[in-house]
């Protein structure tokens, strides 16, 4: 078991392209942390780099106390689950677990335990004389964390594991995974551009985008308190409702309503961030709400969105399926004071 | 290029270039015709034969009937009477030096050596050049020789092979080599019953080199580079990597390949034919078989030969076609 330390860590490609920028993030030991940003942020390369699979451009990553920018891939003490699986076609099930065993000269005896319990608890007994190609998504998928378990290293490694699989199949996937990482004990690095992965599986969260580390927070902190507009909007769906606004000491208005900030804050204009659920159906006393002109109604069973515009700003609420709206209702909401947030214009920061 | 040569008989030429297509297009229509007329049922049993027949036609004519053809000249006399065996009798008679037993072993020469190395070269330098720049050049280069006909081929490595005596400027380049960078006799490398099959091999090997790296290199290049990151982090080196991964998922196309060189080899003709025509022990069974026909004069004989080598061939085919199949059956 050991913690990651990532100082400030780059990675440069040939032709200059930026995949990591100046990353620093401290992953303690048996944290389950989630790196998440769409395609393209550096979120797979920060990993890679991790595993050993690509070479650090400046800074240093550690594996407990111990550099390992220069340690070859089978020496960090690492097993990695990958996107497509990358399960050894021509070797059984059981072959596949034992091979990284196998590699390090683990006694055929101990490969022989591991490999069946880990069976056992993946539910893969029936399975171990097939090959992958006559296993089914969901079959592979807990083939290539057995495979990783078996080999009972610090760290686990896994790039977006669950995007191969149909959603009903991703959910439960999901809960074993959580359920894996308690039972292991071990420290969990999990790669996806999933929110919702990011939000229920991950002790913490690491936000990236453009290779850069936007907040490192547990799920309820980045939810309740985004560090800057890229979060807010990444994270929660629908996304949340940003509106332009000016501001006087603790009045902040908008161009279709006005409301009283929780503070006074330093600057004259600022992008008010406001979620969908903060927006309800009852307006509260003394608190004029906004009046929503509806375009869209979506009732989801559970939930109801409802799509308009406030002045010249669009914005999405979410409200009680019960409530009856139809399009082209003007529907006066009310604002949860506590959920709102406010952020720079320039720099996009949380000012709240 | 002269081109008037084809305007001396006009009529044929016309016959070619409108009749030919003339005449399948109208098969097509007139087959698709008859077919429509067909009640449903039928239609879908019909078609297909209607556009293999052709097909069926030339293979029957010109390959099935001939082999038939020649199984029966195997068995009669230069005068088509029936011999029986004897033909074949003469050709396995006094092993190990008469009859075509010299023709025989050279073949299992060419089949072992030839095969082997090809692969060997084939796979080693589609695994080298995976991971230079300039990938592409490289392997045209290497690939070059495929676009040389054997005929060439032959020559060009005649001259490499060049024997002149000792005292004489060497103007081959082996024995250039041999004489001024090692101080030795220069060898008669071609009619050196010891070393002259290898030479023809050697450059028959050189010849077909790129075609099994270029069949090597693209089944390499399908194995997902996930796979190997996924070794390399299981804790297996480069040379495991090669042994327990690469090789095994490479293992269908490296059969494939190897089937397909023991058929090269097992018809190698050309090479042999411009290089030596057979002589100073190098004859192999295609070109013995060509000797009988056109040089003897023995019909029977040359037939015999080649029904000897057919029989050799068909089930390397047979085995080649289903482990084709077993590869597209995989993806």
């Amino acid at each position: 078991m050991a913690s990651v330390t990532y100082e400030n860590v780059t990675k440069r490609f040939a032709g200059d392209t930026v995949a990591v920028h100046d990353l620093s993030l401290q992953v303690k030991d048996t944290e389950f942390m989630v790196l998440v940003g769409p395609s393209g942020c550096g979120k797979s390369t920060a990993l890679r780099m991790l595993a050993g699979l690509e070479d650090i451009t400046e800074g240093e990553i550690k594996i407990g106390d111990r550099i390992v920018n220069d340690v070859p891939p089978r020496d960090r003490d690492i097993a990695m689950v990958f996107q497509s699986y990358a399960l050894y076609p021509h070797m059984s099930v059981y072959d596949n677990m034992a091979f990284g065993l196998k590699m390090r000269g683990t006694d055929r005896s101990e490969i022989d335990r591991r490999v069946r319990d880990a069976a056992r608890i993946l539910e893969l007994d029936p399975l171990l004389k097939r090959k992958p190609r006559q296993l089914s998504g969901g079959q592979r998928q807990r083939v290539a964390l057995g495979r990783a378990i078996v080999r009972e290293p610090q760290v686990f490694l896994l790039d977006e594991p669950l995007s191969n699989l149909d959603a009903k199949l991703r959910v439960q996937t999901r809960i074993e995974l959580q359920k894996q990482h308690r039972a292991l004990h071990a420290t969990f690095i999990y790669v996806t551009h999933d929110q919702v992965e990011a939000m229920t599986m991950g002790d913490r969260i690491a936000v990236m985008k453009d290779g850069i580390l936007q907040q490192v927070a547990p799920p309820r902190e980045i939810y309740d308190h985004p560090a800057n507009i890229y979060v807010a909007g990444f994270i929660g769906s629908p996304t949340m409702n940003f509106v332009p606004v000016t501001v006087h000491e603790k009045a902040a208005k908008a161009s279709g309503f006005e409301i009283e900030l929780p503070r006074a804050v330093n600057v004259e204009k600022g992008i008010l961030g406001i979620r969908p659920e903060a927006l309800t159906e009852r307006p509260r006393e003394g608190h004029p709400g906004l009046e929503l002109k509806v375009e869209v109604v979506e009732v989801l069973g559970s939930d109801q969105f409802l799509y308009g515009t406030c002045g010249s700003d669009t914005m999405t609420a979410r409200v009680e399926p019960q409530m009856k709206v139809e399009v082209g209702d003007r529907v006066r909401l009310g604002i949860d004071p506590r959920q709102f947030h406010l952020f720079d214009v320039e720099t996009e920061k949380a000012l709240l | 290029m002269d081109l008037s040569l084809l305007l001396t008989d006009v009529p044929t030429l016309v016959v070619v270039i409108v009749g030919v297509p003339a005449v399948l297009g109208a098969y097509i229509l007139g087959g698709e015709f008859l077919v429509r007329r067909l009640p449903d049922r039928a239609r879908g049993s019909v078609r297909p034969w209607i556009w293999v027949a052709p097909a069926l036609f030339f293979v029957t004519a010109f390959l099935v009937a001939p082999a038939i053809g020649t199984v029966f000249t195997s068995f009669q006399s230069h005068g088509g009477d029936w011999i029986g065996l004897t033909n074949y009798q003469r050709q396995l008679v006094d092993f190990p030096n008469g009859g075509a037993w010299i023709a025989i072993r050279n073949n299992l020469y060419w089949l072992v050596l030839y095969t082997l190395f090809v692969l060997f070269f084939g796979l080693l330098l589609a695994v080298l050049f995976d991971r230079v720049p300039y990938e592409s050049v490289v392997k045209s280069l290497i690939f070059m020789p495929m676009a040389i006909s054997a005929v060439a081929l032959g020559v060009i490595w005649k001259f490499m092979f060049w024997y002149q005596p000792a005292d004489a400027p060497q103007t081959g380049t082996l024995n250039a080599i041999v004489v001024n960078v090692f101080h030795q006799a220069p060898k008669t490398w071609l009619t050196d019953p010891n070393v002259n099959n290898f030479a023809l091999i050697a450059a028959a090997i050189w010849g077909i080199t790129g075609f099994s790296m270029v069949i090597l290199s693209a089944a390499l290049k399908g194995i997902p580079a996930d796979l190997l990151e996924a070794a390399r982090v299981d804790g297996a080196g480069e040379i495991t990597i090669f042994r327990r991964v690469i090789f095994p998922l490479m293992m269908p196309t490296v059969v494939v390949v190897g089937t397909t060189l023991v058929i090269f080899a097992l018809k190698a003709f050309d090479i042999v034919y411009v290089m030596t025509a057979g002589n100073f022990g190098t004859d192999v069974l295609a070109n013995r078989m060509y000797k009988l026909l056109y040089q003897a004069d023995n019909p029977g004989g040359a037939s015999a030969v080649a029904i000897i080598l057919l029989l050799a061939v068909i089930p390397v085919l047979i085995f080649n076609l289903r482990q084709f199949r077993a590869v597209e059956a995989r993806r």
